[in-house]
């Protein structure tokens, strides 16, 4: 999130598409309420009529997988009737930038495609630079290649019409939100955006979030109080594991995996983003003190500037190798691995395609398996279809402690990272995870020390001391991510001030490259300092008014509450919303007040810098060339679609994903034997894959078993009545399911026919309860999005029929 | 003055008297402030984020002198849910309090059919020397093109963003220092 969850209360227009919040996030609801009866506009798009929506000001429906359309047609409506604002437009985006004469687009193409690799050479979409190596500019927004031209042309196919003819959505209703969130453009409104799976889960994911993200650019909605693109994640520290970097591209705090040809930290340190705007921050042009510190954390004093600081020990990717979860259970599939650790997941239940997913489980030596409960995962050799005697794989399960069990932080959506105490001690002989991998790395280097070993550099050589009077410490990470000084800093470069070696850093202003400080994530840096745990912090000032609580707990980066924060003031820092001042420019005591401001540096009118920091350019990315499909949104099918042709382009589907072909990957689009268009899908009183919540007595009693969702009309066409046994099954897999049939879902009318949709859970799996059902994600396929190769679980071809053979008998 | 969970409780149970009376009659307040009382009387608060969606909102953790947890409530303090809970985070007792817990280790033999408990010590133990076998199995110091990228091909890891972010931040330490990169979580799917 850009903004965070009680801001949901100073917006005008809130839009939630791509999610459902009463449902999903229900407490982050009651600030919604907060707007509303302040006489904000709730807007609710979805395939499905839910509890969000009840309390929607403005309903509507979407078919599942249409949401550029939608979103493309909302670009033009605010272009067509000026909605925009012209000031921020102008200063705060990319809207003026000149874009190389080679760039073109035609029928669903941008230039550079190359249908062999199904790549784009994205060289073709560059930004146009002057002699000085800055950004070509036109101000007056009128040169055919500006990008804010580029996007009139772009979005002009985008027709009332078309958009309708996709999405299934009525004119009207198209209209009607279109006006309502295009009003937000107006300086003094404020416009905000809550999305969730709905959104990332499709071969277009991170586009559907690039449009909006055009849209809040031009409605001024980005940096200010109100406003925002707001991930609403799943689970309460997927952010900080995000952080944290437990993801095969990236490093904590984002940076990004060394891949091979990059063999010094050299060669990585010349691929830092770079910019010769002198008016652009480029904050990431400090990335070298980031990534110095960040090896010195790992290896310490064995890291110097002699040996890279370990670069070399650090594992490297192949150039541009991806091994991202679903080529991560295809390499398994092929028996690629031997051992697999399952650390506070359920892959069995949670992974597309769960079926190949089990599959590929028993191609392993071993697998280690962590959790407070049996699960599908840990127990797949006993699961449906397997027979125990066939299977080698060797398994263990580690029991761990609960939240309130131990002790440590976590981040939520607003970034926020709080701390939680210990409550009690988990039972029977179950140990907190950190005290789990603590041990057993211990086990591990002492064996290395033992004998003989492949590469044991890195193990011997790994900083592991986090113990105190003989017990693990979890203080001692949280302040080895803070970060150290090492050694004696008479005058530091950043205030010219003395630090003391062994303090803790202020922030990642202090760290340096040479191998002086160490810090385990750069943007957690500032979180323990020696003024104390930050996290732990519970003072409920609020000074501006806004809802900030800067001294409640702690976020990143640096306690910034509203990143991008600059955008929301004029050439000279004052408010450009009186009426919501998140930031203003004090020109007598030259310092800025209100929020921690994303940069401290002077407004752009007395010689400042541009607010988005983090890009090179320092300004918002209308246009957007960094991207695998393309620098505009474009409306493609998913996978698997109803309809044979794109209504948009002669490209049905994105060009660039990757097709998983052969073996147990199968797809189907307008296959009569699979119909109707299926999304997965939580309710409140579950969890995930339900690994937790199904063993909940009170929660299980609520909602006790897998279902299916389908319209009046669908169920009247397949004979099934509310309530009746039903299969559920995709190419991939079935699943039995409790029939609801309900006026939640109807049909859509797509390109002159008609498109039934279902909704099932994804919360159920067979190992409990015992007659609820197994995993929605057994009929999923493998199939991701080109950028982020999260799979497209939101909208797949599938059939439900009526159960006319008795229940199978489960375990 | 800033009104904390403690003296709202103080001012509710001053003021209770005269506003509970309804239609009832009679006065029942101060025999519910009682009861109240008595559920967490002696009990130790901890506060505590939820477990389960992004919100983060704060509950108190009340356990008794044996360190049991017995109640589990919104955190009214908190600025976010201001004491308020969903279905899932109301439930945060039954984590806690749950004989369906795993409480010892678990080990399945290859083409068994049970599972068998075990100590720590031995299953860390059998762990460490797979780790190594699939390790040094599968080191690749340099690739097919001959640069050097140090890694173990031969093991996975998925998880996890049900782990503190220190903890997070170990486990990748842990795994990279192996040489993985395979390394997945929730955040991908």
């Amino acid at each position: 999130m850009t903004n965070h969850y009680i801001d949901f209360r100073n917006a005008d227009v809130i839009l939630n598409m791509g999610g459902n919040v009463a449902e999903n996030h229900p407490v982050s609801f009651k600030w919604i309420q907060a707007a509303r009866d302040k006489g904000a506009i709730f807007i609710h798009v979805d395939p499905r009529f839910t509890r969000t929506s009840t309390k929607a000001d403005i309903f509507v429906r979407l078919r599942s997988g249409t949401d550029i359309a939608f979103l493309g047609g909302m670009i033009k409506y605010i272009l067509d009737n000026k909605l925009y604002d012209e000031f921020y437009v102008k200063n705060y985006t990319n809207a003026s930038f000149i874009v190389s004469p080679k760039y073109s687009f035609d029928d669903g193409l941008f230039s550079g495609y190359d249908s062999t690799k199904r790549a784009y050479d994205a060289s073709t979409w560059a930004i146009e630079k002057d002699e000085n190596g800055i950004s070509k500019r036109d101000m007056t927004l009128e040169d055919p290649r500006c990008v804010f031209q580029l996007l009139k042309k772009h979005y002009s196919r985008y027709t009332l019409q078309k958009v309708t003819e996709i999405t299934g959505t009525p004119e009207d209703d198209l209209v009607k939100v279109y006006k309502a969130y295009g009003s937000t453009g107006a300086p003094d409104k404020a416009g905000t955006e809550l999305y969730a799976m709905g959104w990332c889960q499709h071969t277009v994911g991170v586009q559907n979030i690039r449009a909006m993200c055009i849209i809040q650019s031009l409605l001024s909605n980005m940096g200010i109080a109100g406003g925002g693109i707001n991930a609403l994640r799943g689970e309460s520290n997927v952010q900080g594991s995000t952080d944290a970097g437990l993801l095969y591209h990236i490093w904590p705090a984002y940076l990004p995996t060394p891949q091979a040809h990059l063999a010094t930290l050299a060669d990585y340190n010349k691929t830092t983003p770079a910019s010769k705007d002198p008016r652009s921050v480029n904050w990431w042009k400090n990335r070298p003190k980031y990534v110095a510190s960040y090896l010195k954390s790992v290896f310490v004093e064995k890291a110097n500037k002699e040996n890279d600081f370990g670069y070399a020990w650090m594992p490297k990717l192949d150039q541009g190798q991806d091994a991202s979860w679903l080529n991560l259970f295809d390499e398994m599939y092929k028996g690629t691995f031997t051992g697999f650790f399952a650390w506070g997941m359920n892959p069995a239940c949670s992974g597309a395609h769960s079926g190949k997913v089990r599959q590929a489980m028993t191609k392993l030596d071993w697998m280690v398996n962590v959790n407070l409960f049996d699960n599908e995962t840990g127990s797949f050799w006993k699961g449906p279809g397997m027979d125990p005697k066939k299977i080698k794989t060797e398994v263990f399960v580690l029991p761990c402690a609960a939240s309130m069990e131990k002790e440590g932080s976590i981040s939520n959506s607003g970034r926020w990272m709080q701390w939680r105490y210990k409550a009690s001690n988990p039972p029977g002989e179950s140990k907190p995870d950190g005290d789990i991998m603590y041990e057993l790395f211990k086990k591990v280097r002492a064996l290395y020390e033992k004998g003989k070993g492949a590469f044991p550099e890195p193990i011997l050589n790994l900083k592991w001391d986090y113990e105190t009077n003989g017990h693990f410490d979890i203080h001692k990470v949280a302040k080895e991510i803070n970060g150290y000084f090492l050694e004696d800093i008479p005058e530091h470069p950043a205030d010219k001030k003395a630090y003391k070696k062994g303090t803790l850093v202020p922030s990642f202003v202090y760290l340096l490259d040479d191998g002086r400080t160490s810090c385990g994530s750069w943007l957690y840096s500032a979180s323990y300092t020696e003024a104390g745990n930050m996290a732990a912090r519970r003072k409920k000032t609020d000074p501006t008014g806004l809802g900030l609580y800067p001294e409640w707990a702690w976020a990143w980066p640096v306690n910034r509450r509203i990143i991008y924060n600059r955008a929301s003031v004029d050439l000279d820092g004052n408010p450009r919303d009186p009426k919501r001042p998140l930031l203003k420019w004090d020109a007598a005591g030259k310092r800025w007040i209100g929020d921690v401001p994303d940069n401290a540096v002077p407004p752009m009118g007395t010689a400042g810098a541009y607010p988005f920091i983090m890009k090179p350019d320092g300004v918002a990315s209308i246009f957007g060339p960094g991207l695998k499909d393309g620098p505009f949104p474009e409306h493609y099918e998913p996978l698997e679609c109803p309809i044979e042709k794109n209504v948009m382009s002669n490209q049905r589907i994105s060009p660039v994903i990757k097709i998983f072909e052969g073996g147990p990957d199968k797809f189907t689009t307008c296959d009569p034997r699979y119909p109707f268009v299926c999304s997965t899908y939580r309710v409140t009183e579950h969890w995930q894959t339900g690994v937790l919540t199904r063993w909940l007595p009170w929660l299980i009693e609520a909602e006790p078993q897998m279902f299916c969702e389908m319209s009046l009309e669908l169920a009247k066409l397949k004979g099934i009545n509310n309530g009746d046994r039903v299969v559920v099954e995709s190419p991939r897999g079935k699943v039995e399911a409790a029939a609801i049939v309900t006026s939640r879902l109807k049909p859509f009318q797509v390109a002159g026919q008609t498109v039934h949709q279902i909704g099932i859970p994804w919360h159920f799996g067979w190992i409990h309860p015992k007659d609820g059902g197994d995993s929605a994600n057994l009929l999923t396929p493998t199939v991701g999005d080109p950028n982020t190769m999260i799979p497209e679980s939101k909208a797949f071809m599938a059939n439900v029929r009526k159960l006319t053979t008795k229940p199978a008998q489960k375990g | 003055m800033e009104i904390t969970r403690r003296t709202f409780l103080k001012i509710s149970g001053a003021t209770a008297a005269g506003t509970v009376m309804g239609g009832l009659g009679f006065d029942l307040s101060p025999a519910e402030v009682y009861a109240q009382e008595l559920r967490i009387k002696g009990a130790k608060e901890t506060t505590t984020v939820c477990c389960y969606c992004s919100v983060g909102c704060g509950i108190i953790v009340s356990a008794d002198a044996k360190g049991k947890v017995i109640n589990t409530e919104g955190d009214p303090d908190h600025p976010i849910n201001e004491g308020a809970l969903c279905a899932k985070g109301a439930s945060l007792y039954q984590i806690a309090v749950n004989d369906n817990r795993l409480k010892k280790v678990r080990y399945r033999a290859p083409y068994s059919n049970t599972w068998k408990e075990v100590s720590w010590e031995w299953a860390l133990d059998k762990i460490t020397v797979n780790i190594k076998k699939s390790r040094d199995a599968s080191f690749m110091e340099k690739n097919a093109k001959g640069q050097v990228v140090n890694r173990a091909n031969g093991i996975a890891s998925v998880g996890s963003a049900a782990l503190d972010n220190e903890e997070c931040w170990l486990y990748a330490k842990f795994l990279r220092s192996l040489g993985i990169i395979y390394i997945e979580h929730q955040a991908r799917i």
